[in-house]
This record gives C-alpha cells, structure tokens and sequence, in this order.
C-alpha cells in the first residue's frame, strides 16, 4: 500500500479492484450461507483518532464497529455502502471518474436515493475506511482543483490517452490536478525540489519569474486548502521522485495550517494513509519573517486567536519546535501578513531574496 | 294594606309559563326538543311490546314567520302499541298524564314530554294537534284537540273512526309549530344518528324541510330483554311516596304493608324491621299519624339490613347491542364495550355501560367524543356539566398509553329506573359518588381493552414495517453484492427472510 514505485498507480488500481470484489465476495458468501451479512471497520468516532508519532499523522485506534444486516438500523447504510462498493468497482474497472455530488445522483438510479449530499460523502467515507484506500484510488474526485507547473514528464494512464505523455511545463497556467494527472505514471524530471503555493496569484508569478527554472522547482498550487487528490500528489513527488517538498503560505495561523495538513495529515483523514509527506518543509511566511522582513501586516483577529491557541495544544504542533516557536512569536507581534506583502519591497523581491533564502534556511 | 291574591295555576300552565325547563326555550331548541319527546314515545310504544321500532319523522315548511323562524308541520308515525282511544285526548292533552309512572326503565317518566311539544306547537302556530292510532284492532281513531292551557284538559276539536283494513297498528302525531330548522339542523341530524346507535335494532327515518332523506337501518331485530315492573325499594322512599301507598293499599297491618309494596321485602326483613324501628307490627297503615309516617320513612333510609335491588327493572343494551349499534354508526376500526353490574344509588338501580371505539371513520378531533346515553336516550347538551365528562377529565388516560389527539369516542350509557336527571329537560347526568364509580370503573375496563388492541396494533405495525425494511435492501444487498463479487445467480435470500418473519412472532 505504501510502496509506490514507477507502475504504482496501475498496480494500485489492481489492488482495489480486488479489494472491492472480494468485499461483494464475502457479502454475497453469507447471503449465500443464510447468515446476516455483516462488515467490519475501523471506529471513526474521536474517541478512536490518534496521533501517531512515528508516522506523523493520525490514525485510527483498534476500536472496531460492525454493520451488521441483522440490526435494522443498519440496514439502510449497508445497502448504500454495498452500492457505493459497486458503484466505484464500476468506475474504477471501466477507468472513468466521477465526483461525489455524481455519486448522490448516480444512486438514484438504483432507488438508493441518498437523504442528502452529506450521508452519501460519509457512505464514501465508510467505503475508504472498509477498504483502506482514499477515494480517489476508486476514482471518486472532489471538486476542488489545484495544479502544476515544472519539469516532470508525465505518462497517462486515463482511456484514450493511455501511453501518451506530456509535459508539465506545456501549459503556462499549469496543468489542474484532475483524475487523469492523479492517475499517471512519473517518466521523469530535471528537478530537485518541490514549491507548494498556497495561492494561485503567487504561483503564476512564479511561473512568470522563472523560479521552475531559477531553482529547478516543481510548483505546486494549492489553491488554499490542498484537496486529497494534491495531497497525494505532493506525497508522490517527494516519495516516488524522492524531491524535497517545501511549502509557502501566508503568515497566519490558517497558512501555518495549510501546511501542516501537507505535512501530517487531518484527523477527518486519520482512516488512510498516503496523503501525508511527513518530511515537507513549511518555509514561510512565518511569524518571524514578519518581524525580520518588516512586512506590511493586518492585526490578528479574535478567531485567529482562538485558533493559533488550539493549535499549540494540537499534537501535530508538538513535533518541531519550529511550530511552538511561531505560534509564540504570532500571539506576540498579534499580526498576520499576507505573500502578496512582499510587494512592498517590488514585484521580484520575494523571488529574488525571500524565497531563496528561505529555501535555504529551511532546507 | 291591600289583600293578597292567591291563584293556582294548573300544571299545563306551569309548564307553559316554565317551558324553558322542559327544553323548549327558543325556536331552535323547540323544533329539536319536539322531535325528541315524539320519537322517544315512540321508541318505548314499539319496545313495550318487543317490536322493533319502525319510525318516521317528517318536518315540513309551512310559511316565513321572521327572518329566523318559520311555522314547520311535524309528523312522526310508529308501529308501537297504539293507544285506546279512551285514552288519546288526555295522553296528549293534560299535562303529567302518562302511563309510565310504573317503576321501570323506560324513556318516559314524566307524563309531560309529548304534552309539550303540542303545547309549544298551540301557543306557535295556533293548531289544533292530530293524532291518529289504533291497537290494532278493527278501527282506527284520529283526533284534533287543543290544550286547555289553564284547566290542563284537552279540547277535542273533531275525532272520526275509520276501519282498520290492512291491521295497522301504531300512533301517528302531526301538529304545527314554531321553529328554526336550520340552526337546529345539526343537532336534529345528531340526534338521530346517536338515536341509532343506542337503538341499533330500530329503522329511523327521516325526511327535513329540504326534501332531504335521512335512514338509519337497523342491523338487528335482537332487542334487550324488556324491563319488569317492579315495587319501590325501602331506601328511595319519600315521605309523599308513602303517603300515596297508603292511601291505596288493602293491607290492614304493617306487615303485610311491607310485605306487598316494598321490593324485596321478605316476611323476615318486615319483622327485623319493625323490630328496628318500634313500629307495631299489627298496626294499620293507614292509622299512622303524619309523624310516624316521617319516622317510617327516615327509619327506612336507615335500616341496614334490606337486600339492594335487583335489576330486574332494567334494560340496559347489553354489550353485543351496544357494539353492535357502534360498528353500525361510527364504523370505527376497535370496539371495547363493557356492561357493569347492578349498582344503586338511594334505593334506585342502575346500570352502566361504557364503550371506546377507535380508529375507522371516527376523526381525531384534539379530544375524545363523547356520546352520552341515559335509557337509550342520546344527551346531546350540557356535555361539560356531565358527571361523564368530569369522570372522563379526571382519569389518567397516559396510564393506558391514550391520549386526546387520537381518534377515539367514548360511549357512556347509564340505566335505571330514576336516570338522576340535573334538569326537566332530561340532558345531564348529575354527579352522585355512586354512579361517578361505576362510569369509571367501567371506562378503565374498557381503556385497558383499548390498550391491549393499540399495543397489539403497534406491535404488528413494527414488525410490518420491520419486515418491509428488510425485504426493501435485503434484494438490493443481494444484487449488488452478486454483481460485485462477479458471480451468474443471486445468492438466496429466501431463507433469511424467513428469519426475520419468525423473529416477528416471537
Ligand atoms: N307514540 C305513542 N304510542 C303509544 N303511546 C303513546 C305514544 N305517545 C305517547 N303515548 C302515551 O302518552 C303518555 C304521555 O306521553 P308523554 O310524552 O306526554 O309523557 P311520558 O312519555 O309518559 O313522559 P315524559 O314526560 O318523560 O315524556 C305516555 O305515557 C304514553 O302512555
Ligand atoms: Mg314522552
């Protein structure tokens, strides 16, 4: 599950293909034999969420919970989880995706019907947690979308591209972390580190500044919150192409967390593995850089506050003293700056000395 | 300092001057306590002979009087026992002339009801009254008469005899009056719906000012055992029912007085009686001083020892005919009906009988029905001063798992040879400890019943939706699974339905 080498992702897709079938296998086994199917997973209550050290995210506890079809309260959300399992057996064997407002429609058509949206993202949730895979492995996308721009050459795997490469510097607005570019095979690549931007108007700038070429840089665009699917990507750059991954945000406690969901993981996530590159750097913009780059700032306000203070109590922070050490200096200065401050000093001065001496500060 | 006046006034007058107690206080009471007093003699006329109750109610619009009332002509014909013609101008002309003075259940007790209604009719719409009836016999007799408002005597108008061919019998009743249909309407159409139930061997049929036709069908000719006459019990004595005994009995002694005019009074209970009070046994009745006879009936009150009333006297429905009439009027899903025993209060026996019906086509009105019944009359007023309702009010329905908003009627009938009337106008029954217990007691009865079905129902109703449940996803399981797990046949799931119906009767 962990181990993703070159012709990972069509050994992956194999891997849950047979996961899904012998779900139904078993399922229909007990039918079979007379006996109240039941399935058994992993408790997602927060009673069962853990941080794991060693592996630097949450995980999920021993605590396990069985839906059984003898409880009839059960029996609605079996059935949903039975179709979801075919459903994503369906999309995944015929290589097509879908999003999980598609899966809320899709199921109507099996008189399935979902309450709404939120009861069929958490049968998809359940589905991940029976399985162990995320559910982009079975090609369920959100709709959120990020993208990239660099040097790597890229193979598809999709239907009617299968075999085609392409890349990733071809498209001056970078190339959207979609279905196809998730599910594609890395040919190769000239470069040595990795840039995640939280923002798309920095990460155009970079583009427009050369800094792929400048600092031989995979830039990766976020656009704030970075969906699974980039995650996993992000995750495949540094483990597949073995590249350091560094991570620019703005100052503020909600920058610092885009971060380190990059870098650990969620809690809502603790269920799977592979979405985490637990060696990922956050470079900037940090508390301290506000101080000594004297930037342009606004005040905290009381939610950034109230946040920077759950965050110091959050295991993740507790790893690197880097992390204490922000949130301190933050809860200081009580200001937060944005990247776009860098302006002050002229439109290059971030790439020109922030960013390379960030990247060396934080190498 | 002038003379007083001192005037009597007959009991036709009284009640005329007093017709509001009687039910007659204004055009729409009047036109449905008219209906009332006819239907309900004819109701006992049938039932005195065991003949199920055939009757036929006709109101007609004569003419416009005001904006609200309109002169109406009300006919009721019946195939009860016919009155001799002796006795015709006085049963519909003098006031407090009746036959049912007799100690027995029936719907008449006054000698006054049909009276007023023809009194109220005269004194509106200034015509004379026709009744037509025959026992059966070769002839049949018509009358008109008019009351004689001050002598309490009828006036006869005209009478004819014609033969009676086809052997009829049975009374009819026709005479003009005052009234407002339409705002009595509900009540009148109420009335005779609640009529049928109680009475669910009797046809009911009525035609209204608008040409519309109403029956009620009966759905059996099974009529409750008809009462017996029956003597006085010693504990509903009074002073001036002692008095009329005396004045009419042969009995020389005490003994013998008790003996004969007293019911279930035994030669041994006279003597421990007389014993109990001091009164000479061999004393005559009719020597007795007006003190003594005080002492007798207060002594009488007092005694321990004489055996309660049986209930010979009364004819209450009976739980077949009283579910019966229900299932045949308010076609409801659930009936618990439940006939108490014999109760007294102050000498006089009753009887309750209480039913709950739920469900079909009775409506959850946010509170119970009510329909209250005294000798198979329905009570159609003064529902919130009803000893019924206080009864119904004060009783912890949650204990039985019902509550208002639910579709429920209760049917409480009470029996006896003296309904405790609070009114002339015969609509409510007063609150007496004794008849309070025996309605409660015989709603509980009747709530437990309920409560057993709603239980009973609910259960069936989970595990039918159980089971729906089950046979909804179960298929679904199995096809998905079967596509999923890439296999031709459908696993078979035949057998852990069946499962899940045997848990159901667990
Ligand atoms: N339809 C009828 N068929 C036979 N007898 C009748 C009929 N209507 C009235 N009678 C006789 O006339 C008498 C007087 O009737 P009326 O209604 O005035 O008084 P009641 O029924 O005795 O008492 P109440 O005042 O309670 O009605 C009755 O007792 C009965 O003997
Ligand atoms: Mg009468």
């Amino acid at each position: 599950m962990n181990s993703n080498s070159a012709g990972s992702v069509v050994e992956r897709r194999k891997v849950v293909l047979e996961r899904l079938r012998r779900l139904g296998e078993e399922i229909y086994e007990q039918l079979d034999k007379g006996i109240f199917p039941s399935i058994e997973m992993p408790s997602r209550s927060i009673e069962n969420i853990y941080y794991d050290t060693k592996l630097r995210q949450y995980v999920l506890g021993d605590k396990r919970v069985r839906r059984s079809v003898r409880n009839i309260r059960h029996l609605r959300s079996f059935t949903q989880l039975i179709w979801a399992a075919l459903f994503s057996y369906e999309l995944t064997s015929q290589r097509k995706t879908s999003t999980l407002r598609d899966v809320y429609y899709s199921a109507q058509a099996y008189e399935m019907s979902f309450k709404d949206q939120q009861e069929s993202n958490n049968i998809i949730t359940d589905l991940e947690t029976v399985l162990g895979f995320s559910r982009e492995d079975f090609n369920i996308f959100p709709e959120e979308r990020s993208a990239v721009f660099g040097d790597l050459t890229i193979r598809y795997t999709v239907p009617g591209y299968e075999g085609k490469t392409l890349n990733l510097t071809s498209h001056p607005d970078g190339v959207m972390i979609g279905p196809a570019l998730t599910s594609a095979e890395f040919v190769e690549t000239s470069a040595d580190k990795v840039i995640a931007i939280e923002k798309g108007g920095l990460f155009t700038r970079f583009i427009e500044e050369n800094v792929h070429k400048r600092f031989n840089a995979i830039l990766v665009l976020t656009a704030g919150q970075a969906p699974r699917a980039t995650r996993h990507f992000i995750r495949r750059l540094n483990r597949e192409l073995k590249l350091p991954v560094y991570i620019f945000t703005d100052g503020d406690p909600w920058g610092m967390h885009i971060a380190m969901v990059i870098i650990s993981g969620s809690a809502n996530a603790a269920h799977l593995r592979d979405l985490t590159t637990p060696d990922a750097k956050w470079s900037g913009v940090w508390a301290t850089d506000i101080v000594n780059y004297k930037l342009p700032t606004d005040p905290l306000d009381e939610i950034d506050i109230k946040r920077l203070y759950e965050l110091q109590r959050d295991p993740r922070y507790q790893n690197d003293p880097l992390w204490q050490r922000e949130i301190n200096t933050f809860l200081k200065i009580r200001r937060k700056a944005e990247q776009e401050a860098f302006s002050r000093y002229g439109l290059t001065y971030i790439v020109d000395e922030y960013l390379p001496a960030k990247l060396e500060q934080t190498k | 300092m002038s003379e007083a006046t001192f005037e009597e006034i007959s009991a036709s007058d009284f009640f005329y001057r007093n017709r509001d107690i009687a039910g007659f206080s204004n055009p729409s009471r009047a036109i449905f306590a008219a209906i009332r007093e006819l239907v309900e003699n004819s109701l006992d006329a049938a039932e005195s002979i065991m003949v199920p109750p055939d009757i036929y109610v006709r109101l007609s619009f004569e003419k416009n009087v005001s904006k609200e009332t309109q002169i109406y002509r009300l006919r009721v014909e019946d195939n009860g026992t016919g009155i001799p013609p002796r006795h015709i101008p006085l049963a519909f002309g003098q006031v407090l002339y009746g036959s049912k003075y007799k100690l027995k259940q029936q719907r008449g007790t006054f000698g006054l009801g049909g009276k007023m209604a023809i009194l109220y009719g005269q004194i509106t719409a200034h015509e004379p009254a026709t009744i037509i009836s025959s026992t059966g016999s070769t002839h049949i007799f018509m009358f008109k008469i008019m009351i004689d408002i001050q002598r309490n005597r009828p006036i006869i108008m005209d009478r004819k005899v014609l033969l009676n061919k086809s052997g009829w019998r049975g009374t009819i009743v026709e005479f003009a009056l005052e009234g407002d249909y339409f705002r009595a309407m509900p009540k009148i159409i109420e009335y005779f719906k609640q009529t049928a139930i109680v009475n669910p061997y009797a046809n009911l049929t009525f035609v209204d000012p608008r040409g519309r036709l109403y029956r009620f069908t009966r759905a059996t000719t099974v009529m409750p055992e008809p009462p017996k006459e029956t003597l006085p019990h010693p504990y509903g004595v009074d002073v001036e029912l002692l008095q009329r005994l005396i004045q009419i009995t042969p009995h020389e002694n005490m003994l013998d007085f008790l003996r004969n005019h007293f019911h279930r009074v035994g030669r041994k209970t006279a003597e421990k009686f007389l014993e109990f009070s001091g009164i000479d046994a061999s004393k005559n009745p009719k020597k007795l001083s007006h003190e003594e006879v005080v002492r007798l009936a207060q002594k009488l009150k007092e005694f321990k020892e004489f055996i309660p009333p049986d209930a010979s006297c009364l004819s209450p429905l009976g739980e077949e005919l009283l579910r019966t009439g229900i299932l045949k009027e308010l076609k409801p899903e659930f009936v618990a009906v439940h006939q108490r025993k014999p109760a007294t209060y102050s000498g006089h026996p009753f009887i309750v009988e209480a039913a709950i019906a739920y469900g079909g086509e009775i409506p959850a009105k946010g509170q119970f029905l009510l329909y209250r019944f005294a000798n198979r009359i329905p009570l159609l007023y003064d529902e919130a001063s009803d000893v019924a309702t206080k009864v119904i009010n004060s009783m912890n329905w949650r204990r039985y798992k019902v509550t208002p908003d639910m579709p429920i009627a209760i049917v409480v009938h009470i029996c006896s040879t003296k309904v405790p009337y609070k009114t002339v106008g015969k609509e409510f029954i007063a609150d007496r400890p004794e008849v309070r217990r025996e309605i409660a007691n015989a709603l509980r009865e009747v709530a437990r019943q309920l409560q057993r079905f709603l239980s009973k129902k609910e259960h069936v109703n989970r595990e039918k939706k159980r089971m729906g449940v089950f046979s909804r996803y179960l298929p679904k399981i199995a096809q998905f699974s079967t596509k999923l797990a890439g296999k031709e046949k459908p696993p078979d799931i035949e057998k852990l339905l069946r499962s899940v119906s045997r848990l159901e009767l667990e």
